[in-house]
Parts: structure tokens; C-alpha cells; sequence
């Protein structure tokens, strides 16, 4: 019962208190990017969801299963002085690069559909950092496997209703009359700013 | 700001205009940050003090250069298909390379940047150069147009960081700078500088200026 409320309280804090967007700055350059457009922005957002719910968890048992210390003695118990959490980085972006190949893989096969409405993003994705951003957070924040996961969602969801909302806003400011040197990407960082601090007003919320 | 930008401004008079091209066009008219809109995640969250924004515009200098070497280097060795993961693997091993530089010399610095040392592998800067210049030149100017663009993100993110610390908590480097006379007359910081809504409305005032002066707008 504890354990639920844990992750729900996980699953609401890295939706709105720990905001990807607001909070921590990650994705901002596709966030900036292809916000022209709500459509377009469901489907980056469905997108970053599907690869930040399958990449965290994977990369939190390539951390506890072979990186830190002691990780291998499933192996072999003279392994279990070995560290090698020096090589997260390269661990991290090389599964993050390689799931988004199978993701497309697969997608291409099994949904055609979902296929054409996603598939541009797909590659723009393995260079998103609140991909990277996720995997780091998890490593830093000693999540077990099932928090990892809910963390990895609930990341996914905010960054889509930021990219959303962003989204929705632009296509209505474009009848403003925006000062001509704000016009498009600052005006785009006013507003998010402002965003931003009305998503501090989750701040309080204690589960 | 200004004494960070005539800093880098030392363009040595050797070089041809193409090559001072290479380096001045990202202080300014095609700079990173403020025109082609990439490496912003990296960029705002950081800014709150100078120091470890000193520390991160290093950084991404170093990783820049020997990614842009490297690459250039091997260029006519990548199979096209695959360009993208071995870039990923260059880049990774410098920034791992980096923050082990950093966790041994400067370790609280270190903590305080986090996650976004790591971050820096998917800098969009170092993706977009990689991609738009080092695939298809040769290592010497590669190596300039490194210099100059990470030259144009540095001297924003401390720009960034130079009004957010000032007016957020009156210090630079951490020294105060605003003495307690002031203080006492009644001046308060701006605690707005230290959020993160802070950094993107200094980020927009830059923009604002800059593209006032350069007279080069947005469509919508």
C-alpha cells in the first residue's frame, strides 16, 4: 500500500513539480522546435513518453547489473570489487541511440500508422536531453526499478503537456502584435517563462 | 558583458578573412544560443552563479574542439548510416574524459552542475556542428569553427549568468559586489533571477537587443 502511494506521489511530481521543461530546462531544443503546431507536438510528446517509459528502466538494470560496484557478482564473485559507473555515459546514450533504432524498427512493422504520424520524430529523439536527462536523474537520485519506471513516465507526460500547452499558445500569438525583434523565439521563452512560474505553484503539493 | 565578449574577440591577424569568418560569424550574427537556437537546455540551467557557468562554457569548449578534430579526422573513414552513433561514441568518451577531469580538480563545482555535465553528449551544438561542419571539412577549420561557436555560447551563458548572480544575489564569482549600503537604503535581490523562469527572460532581453541591432527578425 506504502509502495502505490510512493509512486504515485513520484508519478505527480516529475509531471508537474519536477517539470522537465519548467523545472529543469531538458528538450528544449526540439520543445522549441516543433512546437509550430499542436499536432505535431501530440506526436513528439506520445513519442518522448513511449522512449523515456522503456529507456529508464533498461538503463537502471545496465546500472545495478553490470556498472556499479559490485554489480557483476552475478557473474562471477571475484567481480565484485569492479566499478565501472565511470562509464554511464557512454552506457546511457549508446542504449538510448540503439532502443530509439529498435522503437522505429518495430513501429515500422507492427503499426504502419503510428509509423507515418511518429516516424519523423523518432531519430530526433535519440538526441533529446530529456532523454539523456531522465537516465541521469534516475542514476543520481538512487530510484529502484519500479520508481525508475513511474519516473520515466511521469517525465514523458509533463514534457507533453509543455510541448502541448507551448504549442497551443503559439498558434494563437501569431494574430499578436509581438514586437518585430521578439517575434518567434523570444517571445516563445517569455511565455515559457511565465509557464514556468505558474507551474511553481505545484511546489506546495505534498502526497 | 562587454569585457567577455572583447576577451574572445582576440582573432589572431594570420588568419584569412574566410577563417576569421569561421570564427566572429558565432560571437554574433549566427550565434548558437540566440540564432540557431540550439543547446538552450544546457545553457539556462546552469546560469544561476558564475562559477560553475565558467566551468560548464570550458568545458563544452574542450568537448567541442576534440569532437570537431575527431570527427573531421575520421571523416572519410564513417560509413554514412551509422555517422550518428559513432559521433555519439566521440562525443561520450570526451565528456566522460571531462567529468572525471572535473570530480578530481573541482569536485564541488562537479556536484553542482550534476546531471548536466553529462548532459553535454547531447548538446545540440555539438550534434549540429559535428553534423553541419566536421562531416564535410577539414581539420584545421574545424577546429576554428569549434572556437568561434563555442566562444558565441559562452559568452551568452555568462552573460546570462553575470545578470542573473548580480541581480539575484548581489555577489560575482561569489564576492558580493553590491555593498551593504545599498542594502541598507532598502534594496532587496530580485529573487525572480534565481528561478528558472529567470534565466529565459534574461535569455529574451538578449535576443530582444541583439536582434535589434542585427535588424534580422522572425516570420509569426
Amino acid at each position: 500500500m506504502f509502495l502505490a502511494v510512493d509512486l504515485i506521489s513520484i508519478f505527480v511530481k516529475s509531471i508537474f513539480v519536477d517539470n522537465m521543461i519548467f523545472a529543469y530546462f531538458l528538450g528544449m531544443c526540439s520543445y522549441l522546435a516543433v512546437s509550430k503546431n499542436v499536432k505535431t507536438a501530440i506526436g513528439l510528446g506520445a513519442a518522448v513518453i513511449f522512449v523515456l517509459g522503456i529507456t529508464v528502466p533498461i538503463n537502471w538494470l545496465l546500472l545495478n547489473g553490470v556498472l556499479k560496484e559490485g554489480g557483476l557478482t552475478w557473474l562471477s564473485p571475484a567481480f565484485a570489487e569492479v566499478d565501472l559507473s565511470f562509464l554511464a555515459f557512454i552506457m546511457f546514450i549508446a542504449t538510448i541511440a540503439s532502443m530509439v533504432q529498435l522503437v522505429e524498427m518495430i513501429i515500422e512493422k507492427v503499426s504502419p500508422t503510428l509509423y507515418g504520424s511518429l516516424g519523423i520524430f523518432l531519430p530526433l529523439i535519440a538526441v533529446n536531453c530529456s532523454i539523456l536527462g531522465g537516465s541521469l536523474f534516475m542514476q543520481e537520485r538512487d530510484y529502484t526499478l519500479s520508481e525508475a519506471t513511474v519516473f520515466g513516465l511521469g517525465s514523458g507526460v509533463g514534457w507533453l503537456i509543455a510541448i502541448v500547452a507551448i504549442a497551443a499558445i503559439r498558434m494563437k500569438i501569431r494574430y499578436s502584435d509581438v514586437p518585430k525583434p521578439l517575434r518567434g523565439l523570444g517571445i516563445t521563452f517569455i511565455i515559457t517563462g511565465l509557464m514556468g512560474i505558474a507551474f511553481m505553484s505545484f511546489l506546495g503539493i505534498n502526497l | 558583458m562587454s569585457a567577455v565578449e572583447t576577451k574572445v574577440k582576440e582573432a589572431k591577424p594570420l588568419l584569412s578573412k574566410k577563417d576569421r569568418a569561421l570564427m566572429v560569424d558565432p560571437l554574433s550574427d549566427n550565434n548558437p544560443i540566440t540564432i540557431q537556437v540550439l543547446g538552450i537546455c544546457s545553457a539556462l540551467a546552469v546560469t544561476t552563479q558564475m562559477k560553475p557557468t565558467a566551468v560548464m562554457a570550458i568545458s563544452v569548449l574542450a568537448v567541442l574542439v576534440f569532437a570537431n578534430l575527431t570527427v573531421s579526422l575520421l571523416r572519410n573513414a564513417i560509413p554514412s548510416r551509422i555517422r550518428i552513433i559513432v559521433q555519439l561514441t566521440v562525443i561520450s568518451v570526451l565528456v566522460i574524459l571531462v567529468d572525471q577531469i572535473l570530480q578530481a580538480f573541482v569536485y564541488d563545482v562537479s556536484k553542482q552542475l550534476s546531471v548536466f555535465v553529462g548532459l553535454i553528449i547531447t548538446n545540440c551544438i555539438i550534434m549540429g556542428r559535428l553534423e553541419a561542419f566536421a562531416m564535410g571539412n577539414k581539420p584545421g577549420p574545424s577546429v576554428l569553427d569549434a572556437l568561434g561557436n563555442a566562444a558565441g555560447y559562452g559568452w551568452i551563458i555568462l552573460a546570462v549568468a553575470f545578470a542573473r548572480e548580480l541581480f539575484g544575489s548581489g555577489k560575482l564569482f561569489g564576492f558580493q559586489v553590491i555593498p551593504d549600503a545599498v542594502y541598507q537604503m532598502g534594496y532587496v535581490n530580485n529573487g525572480l533571477m534565481l528561478i528558472p523562469a529567470g534565466a529565459l527572460f534574461v535569455i529574451a532581453i538578449i535576443i530582444w537587443i541583439q536582434r535589434s541591432i542585427n535588424q534580422k527578425f522572425e516570420e509569426a
